[in-house]
């Protein structure tokens, strides 16, 4: 069976959950081997890939892998791709991934295929485009595949593997080194799962009316365990930080439960979450756009309608 | 070389790639024939981001100096994108307009903006961070790796002093700060700046306006590795996903929570 890359996406030493959807997917076309680039490979880094299938983990740990955005990281998958002539590519669609993904594939001359949420064995891949309007069957016709895959398209689903250690040494050329990272500034981060990859995200729009009425946002998102969500115009107006924003500029989410409050449905903001699987609406104006999407809605105010719910919640689990 | 001190600055020679997609609001569908995105079927616009990448371009002239040159690689109507971008205070277009470059892929695209863009001495060549059409995210990139200039790109912020750039590239847990010497490559978010609306002067103006046209043979590209024949990947079949059931939508009478939590119950995620 051909290897499979799979690129590992983590962060302070974790490997996000997407990895291990990657690594399920990885299984349908081949033997996967997982890459890790960065510093800081650790044994419970190390545990997770073998829990989901990871037959090797090639490991490249230079400290300098952190001080250049993306082109190290697509010049190391080439190399790895020259030595162990895999059959395929995997990265996550995050930002990163994406560029790096098309880094590599100009390196190696080989088609990309962004934001898969399914691969089958013959590597055919499905896209959802035009905000989900459209299901595309794709598939890369010259080269060593490489796809993107959406956070939270599969399940991931554990099967052992080795992940025997393979050191990939790290040389950097000139050309990977051009953009240097001189400073990190990181938004204080609360106890939430991470946006892009939780199965519930509650979000709140302009009709939150300020900073403090994300409070009832993140009280109903913490009963249901779920991420902050904010429209551009919540983030534009300071209430609640930029990386929180969904959308077209901001993250795309794929959770199993949205909940939109005092957000209308801009075609902006749907870019964003309109792949979710259960969508519920609050919002005032029955003539919102956003009741289009919604499983569930009520025409109200949410600063009546989501303390109950978020109350309900709470009741309900502990009963 | 001192910021914002035209006499004292070199001017630069930005490059601003636009992309012409099908209007926002327009339902979008793939043709029967060849897969490829119906761009008849809706208004042609410019990318939004791409009028956020004209808006930075243009504001960095205005401190240094030098000149901004829009570059579009699109059908024949592409050209309407081109005279918005010169409207806005672009000083020059480049249109590559051929036949042969419909149903290019990635590869392709990149591969030939670069091709037009090589050999021009730009200072900087700034791209929207994603098209609204496909969404890729990868011809900045791409563009980059081909040219082998500083990737500094998803730019919420960019600042030039002497001959380095400095932009703030959004991540996850907040902002990188990056940082180059020129030429690079730049895309930007739409926290950049406020685009400006072309203005009656500015539209006349952009009639005068020079715009080379070129064609595939002109650019110097290799036919073999252009449009849909030569494409790395393809699209198989597609459908419209089947229209999802009508939800059901109450009025608040003082139990919307509750109903909601009924729904949640029923549906599990409670
Ligand atoms: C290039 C570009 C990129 C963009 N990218 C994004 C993006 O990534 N994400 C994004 O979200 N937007 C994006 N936008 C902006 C987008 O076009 C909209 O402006 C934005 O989504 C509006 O946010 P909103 O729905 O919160 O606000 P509004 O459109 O003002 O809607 C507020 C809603 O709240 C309701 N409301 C008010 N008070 C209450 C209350 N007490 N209870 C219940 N409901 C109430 C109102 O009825 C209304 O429907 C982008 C725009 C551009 C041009
Ligand atoms: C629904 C759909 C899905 C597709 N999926 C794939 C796929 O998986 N793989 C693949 O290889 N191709 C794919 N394509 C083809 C793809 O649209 C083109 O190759 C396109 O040129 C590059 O993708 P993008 O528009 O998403 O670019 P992005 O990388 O999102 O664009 C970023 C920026 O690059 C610049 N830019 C992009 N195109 C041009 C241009 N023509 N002229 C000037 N500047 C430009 C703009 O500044 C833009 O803001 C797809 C097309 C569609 C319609």
């Amino acid at each position: 069976m051909g290897e499979v890359l799979v690129l590992v996406d983590h962060a302070d030493g974790v490997v996000k959950k997407v990895t291990t959807e990657l690594l399920t997917l990885a299984r349908v076309m081949g033997e996967p081997a997982a890459v890790w680039v960065g510093p800081g490979y650790n044994d419970a880094a190390s545990a997770t890939l073998a829990e989901f299938g990871a037959a090797k983990v090639y490991v490249a740990e230079d400290p300098a892998l952190n001080d250049y955005p993306v082109a190290p990281t697509a010049e190391l998958l080439a190399s790895i791709v020259a030595s162990a002539s895999p059959v395929a590519v995997l990265v996550a669609s995050s930002a990163d991934g994406k560029e790096a993904a098309g880094r590599l594939a100009v390196k190696i001359d080989s088609g990309v295929i962004t934001d898969a949420v399914d691969i089958d064995a013959s590597m055919t891949a499905t896209q959802s485009v035009f905000g989900g309007s459209t299901i595309v069957h794709s598939r890369v016709t010259s080269g060593t595949p490489i796809f993107t895959v959406r956070t939270n398209a599969v399940a991931p689903v554990p099967a052992p593997g080795a992940a025997t250690r393979v050191d990939v040494s790290v040389s950097l050329t000139a050309s990977a080194t051009k953009a240097r990272i001189t400073g990190r500034t990181v938004a204080a981060k609360g106890g939430r799962p991470e946006l892009a990859e939780a199965a519930v995200v509650v979000s709140g729009g302009r009709g939150v009316g300020s900073a403090d009425g994300f409070d009832v946002i993140e009280k109903l998102a913490d009963s249901l365990g779920g991420a902050v969500g904010a429209s551009r115009a919540a983030t534009d107006a300071g209430w609640y930080p930029h990386q929180f924003q969904v959308g077209q500029t901001g993250k795309t989410v794929s959770p199993q439960l949205y909940i939109a409050n005092g957000i209308s449905g801009a075609i902006q903001h749907r870019a964003g979450m309109q792949t979710s699987k259960t969508i519920v609406v609050v919002n005032k104006d029955a003539e919102a756009p956003i009741f289009e999407l919604a499983d569930f809605g009520v025409v109200g105010d949410l600063f009546t309608v989501v303390p109950q719910l978020t109350e309900q919640v709470e009741s309900r689990k502990g009963a | 070389m001192r910021q914002g001190d035209k006499f004292w600055s070199v001017a630069m020679k930005i490059a601003v790639c636009v992309k012409q997609v099908p209007d926002t609001w327009a339902e979008k569908r793939l043709r029967a024939d060849d897969s490829t995105l119906d761009r008849e079927a809706a208004d042609g616009v410019m990318n939004e981001l791409d009028e956020y990448a004209v808006e930075e371009a243009l504001k960095l002239v205005e401190a240094h100096g030098g000149e901004v040159v829009v570059v579009s690689m699109g059908p024949d109507r592409a050209g309407e994108t081109v005279r918005k971008a010169l409207s806005m205070g672009a000083d020059s277009g480049i249109h590559l307009v051929d036949d042969s470059l419909h149903g290019s892929d990635a590869l392709a695209t990149s591969y030939a903006l670069a091709t037009v863009l090589a050999g021009r001495d730009f200072d900087l060549i700034i791209f929207g961070s994603e098209s609204t059409d496909a969404r890729m995210s990868v011809v900045p990139a791409m563009v980059a790796e081909r040219l082998d200039l500083a990737q500094l790109t998803f730019a919420q912020k960019v600042d030039v002093t002497g001959d380095t750039v400095t932009i703030e590239r959004l991540a996850d847990y907040g902002f990188d700060t990056v940082t180059a010497s020129l030429p690079a490559v730049i895309s930007v978010v739409e926290k950049i700046n406020e685009p400006r609306y072309p203005s009656f002067k500015g539209i006349m103006a952009a009639k005068k306006k020079p715009v080379e046209t070129l064609s595939v043979a002109d650019a110097g590209l290799d036919a073999s590795k252009i449009g849909a024949s030569a494409a790395w990947s393809g699209v198989a079949d597609f459908a419209a996903r089947p229209p999802k059931a009508a939800g059901v939508v109450v009025t608040d009478d003082g139990d919307g929570g509750l109903k909601i939590a009924d729904f949640l119950t029923n549906q599990k995620f409670i």
